[in-house]
């Protein structure tokens, strides 16, 4: 009788465990937490998949995370070594963020040589996609393609048809300059020269002044956060506008807005993915991480973080596993996405996730209300036109018919 | 006119022009490390700190106190100057009998601390400062248009590099300096407060560094990382000028400035380590630099 009820109790204990079975995820934020990108991602970022986690376990109970972050210094090797140590003993299954491309390209074979996921927001290189694609990375927010497609077009059908280019000497860089020429020379324009800057620099008088030289319309900056702010505020020094010529940013973020200023700023056109005071739901985030983070407010990035983690939470749940990876991305990209900053996107076969790009332009000083209320919409660029189409993908995993 | 492989004479001499003005960065940063090292045998790993505390100072007098950029150019590097005093007297002057390499690990985890408290308060993309009414607009040269802020800055380095060096080489102050470093016991013995000097020195490097910084401020993004990224630089033009050489800071400063603009027009993607590798030849064909004393 007692050892019957000894296994009785005994099996009931084995599926009151199972029946609370909750899964446990690790989530790495690995990001730039001091350097040239550190406030358009960085500790931003880190607060962002806090954020999504918190939210998600108001909706769900079924999983739950731990968030650790770390600092790739926007270096190659050592995000390659951070994420060899998360994935091999610290039991991180899924990287996030990924600013600069050169990052995000390592842990991306890392993740699939591990069978892990990466989603990378922050990075920009539309190879992520295109010839590096692999089963296991996914690219969030924005690339170099979308980035040529929305501003490259928008000022050569303006008038700006001739290019000079002022680039990143490192992939990303490379890259965005290669996707914006496509653009520009697909558009009858013509590119008259370009010039590689160290990565990151201080000075750029010495490369404005080949631009001025090349008596190009239009100065195209290849590059992002200080690299082109520093080479904005040199070029008004410069006297570059005055002179005749144009400055396009082709990579630009709100932090860069904030930091240059709205003096200098203003007029710049150029693509993103998601501004903070475009919907309540946006406006309400923006208040949150504003009082976390000293008064500053969220970049397309950030948004792009906490987007990515809610779906991957979702994704795990839905399979009840998180240790595949390449499974995991499988059913993400079966799942359509929806988060209260993103809406509704989908996934697609290579990874890139689509939503609709916008064309900002910077709003004067005396047109800025409050502060952070810098960009007014130009144009809204729709999900199916604003990414490379896949037809023209070199990604392996696109089935071509 | 000539062509000078392929770059027409107006590009080579802009860029010589901007070579010329990075070079007078170079010049204050390594002066102030020179004075500090020839004369206190410090390596002031906290030099490139000091110069962003610079900007930053100047930034600060004219967010929260209304005070303008010329009154800066004045108060910033005397108030960073007397944190440079703070630092010598409580924790710098404890490590002159020991080696080197024990002032190099303090001044070192002091700029770590240093950077990473601004880094903390005011993000790192940088805060804008705008170029003073008087020194707005610029020069058309013909071969380039030249900013007169940059002008400025090189005429202003200039005279404060010529003038620090007479200080030093032509005054009974200067003299003082430079025989409390022979033998300070002697010049003590002497009735010269021999570690009130020290410390002034100290102040005095480090309040040039912050004039650096205030004379940055303008053009190059006032953020916490800006120091990091040039006294890299700095260190490699004091090695090649000579530790403890003023004139060799100077000169040297002046002339790598020029030689960096000329790499930016043939091969730019080099332009970052040309100066290093300058270094190296230097110190395998004279270790004790251009203008060095072997001791």
């Amino acid at each position: 009788m007692r050892l019957k009820g000894l296994i009785v109790a005994i099996a009931a204990l084995f599926v009151a465990g199972t029946a609370h079975a909750e899964m446990k995820v690790k989530i790495g934020v690995l990001t730039d937490m001091s350097g040239t990108y550190a406030d358009l991602s960085g500790p931003g970022s880190v607060w962002a998949a806090k954020k999504a986690v918190e939210d998600y376990a108001k909706m769900s109970k079924g999983v739950t995370a731990e968030v650790i972050f770390a600092d790739h210094q926007n270096k190659g090797d050592i995000a390659s070594t951070i994420a060899r140590r998360w994935f091999d003993t610290e039991n991180v299954d899924v990287i996030v963020d990924l600013v600069t491309s050169a990052t995000a390209l390592a842990v991306n074979e890392i993740a699939r040589e591990k069978n892990k996921v990466a989603i990378v927001s922050g990075a920009a290189s539309s190879d992520i996609t295109g010839s590096k694609c692999n089963a296991n990375t996914l690219h969030w927010v924005y690339d170099t393609y979308a980035l040529a497609n929305g501003t490259g077009n928008a000022i050569v059908q303006t008038g700006g048809d001739t290019w000079f280019f002022l680039t990143a000497d490192y992939t990303f860089g490379h890259a965005l300059e290669r996707d914006t020429t496509a653009v520009v020379t697909a558009n009858g324009g013509k590119v008259l020269g370009s010039v590689r800057h160290p990565f990151p620099a201080q000075d750029f008088s010495s490369f404005l002044l080949q631009a001025q030289a090349s008596k190009a319309k239009i100065i195209g900056l290849a590059n992002a956060g200080a690299d082109t702010t520093n080479a904005i505020k040199q070029a008004a020094e410069f006297g570059i506008v005055q002179g005749g010529q144009n400055l396009a940013g082709l990579l630009v973020f709100i932090t860069d807005v904030h930091a240059l200023g709205l003096q200098t700023a203003q007029g710049l056109i150029f693509t993103e993915a998601w501004y903070w005071d475009m919907t309540d739901e946006n406006r309400a985030f923006a208040k949150e991480y504003a009082a976390a983070n000293s008064g500053k407010h969220p970049t397309m990035v950030h948004a792009g973080v906490y987007s990515s983690v809610i779906h991957y939470l979702k994704a795990v749940e839905a399979l009840k596993n998180a240790s595949d990876g390449a499974a995991v991305v499988a059913k993400m990209k079966e799942m359509p996405t929806e988060d209260k900053l993103y809406g509704k996107g989908t996934i697609r076969a290579d990874g890139r996730k689509i939503h609709d790009m916008y064309l900002f332009e910077v709003k004067k000083p005396e047109e800025s209300k409050y502060p952070w209320d810098y960009y007014k919409l130009r144009a809204t660029i729709p999900a199916d036109k604003a990414f490379r189409p896949l037809e023209q993908s070199a990604c392996p995993l696109v089935k071509k018919s | 006119m000539f062509e000078l492989l392929g770059v027409p004479p107006q590009a080579l001499f802009g860029q010589l022009l901007l070579g010329l003005i990075n070079g007078s960065f170079y010049a204050m940063l390594s002066l102030g490390l020179a004075i500090i090292f020839g004369l206190l045998n410090i390596i002031n790993f906290t030099h490139g700190a000091q110069y962003m505390m610079g900007a930053f100072v100047a930034w600060m007098m004219l967010n929260y106190l209304g005070i303008g950029y010329w009154p800066a150019l004045l108060l910033a590097p005397i108030l960073v100057g007397l944190t440079g005093v703070v630092i010598e007297r409580l924790l710098i002057s404890r490590l002159y009998n020991l080696d080197h390499l024990y002032g190099l690990l303090l001044t070192f985890g002091l700029a770590l601390i240093i950077q990473g408290l601004f880094r903390n308060e005011f993000g790192s993309s940088g805060l804008p400062y705008q170029i003073p009414q008087s020194l707005q607009g610029g020069y058309n040269l013909g071969f380039m248009f030249l900013p007169m802020y940059r002008g400025w800055v090189v005429v202003f380095s200039l005279i404060v590099c010529i003038a620090t060096w007479l200080i030093i080489e032509k005054t009974r102050l200067g003299a003082y300096l430079r025989a409390a470093t022979e033998n300070p016991a002697l010049v003590g013995a002497f009735g010269i407060n021999v570690p009130r000097l020290v410390t002034i020195t100290y102040g005095v490097g480090v309040g040039l560094a912050a004039l650096a910084g205030v004379l940055a401020a303008p053009i190059y993004s006032v953020n916490p990382n800006m120091g990091a990224d040039l006294i890299i630089v700095v260190f490699a033009v004091v090695v090649i000028g000579g530790m403890g050489s003023i004139l060799g800071a100077i000169v040297t400063g002046f002339g790598l400035g020029l030689i960096e603009g000329l790499t930016k027009v043939f091969y730019p993607e080099a332009a970052a380590t040309v100066i290093f590798i300058i270094m190296i030849i230097v110190l395998l064909i004279k270790p004790a630099g251009l203008f060095g004393r072997t001791a």
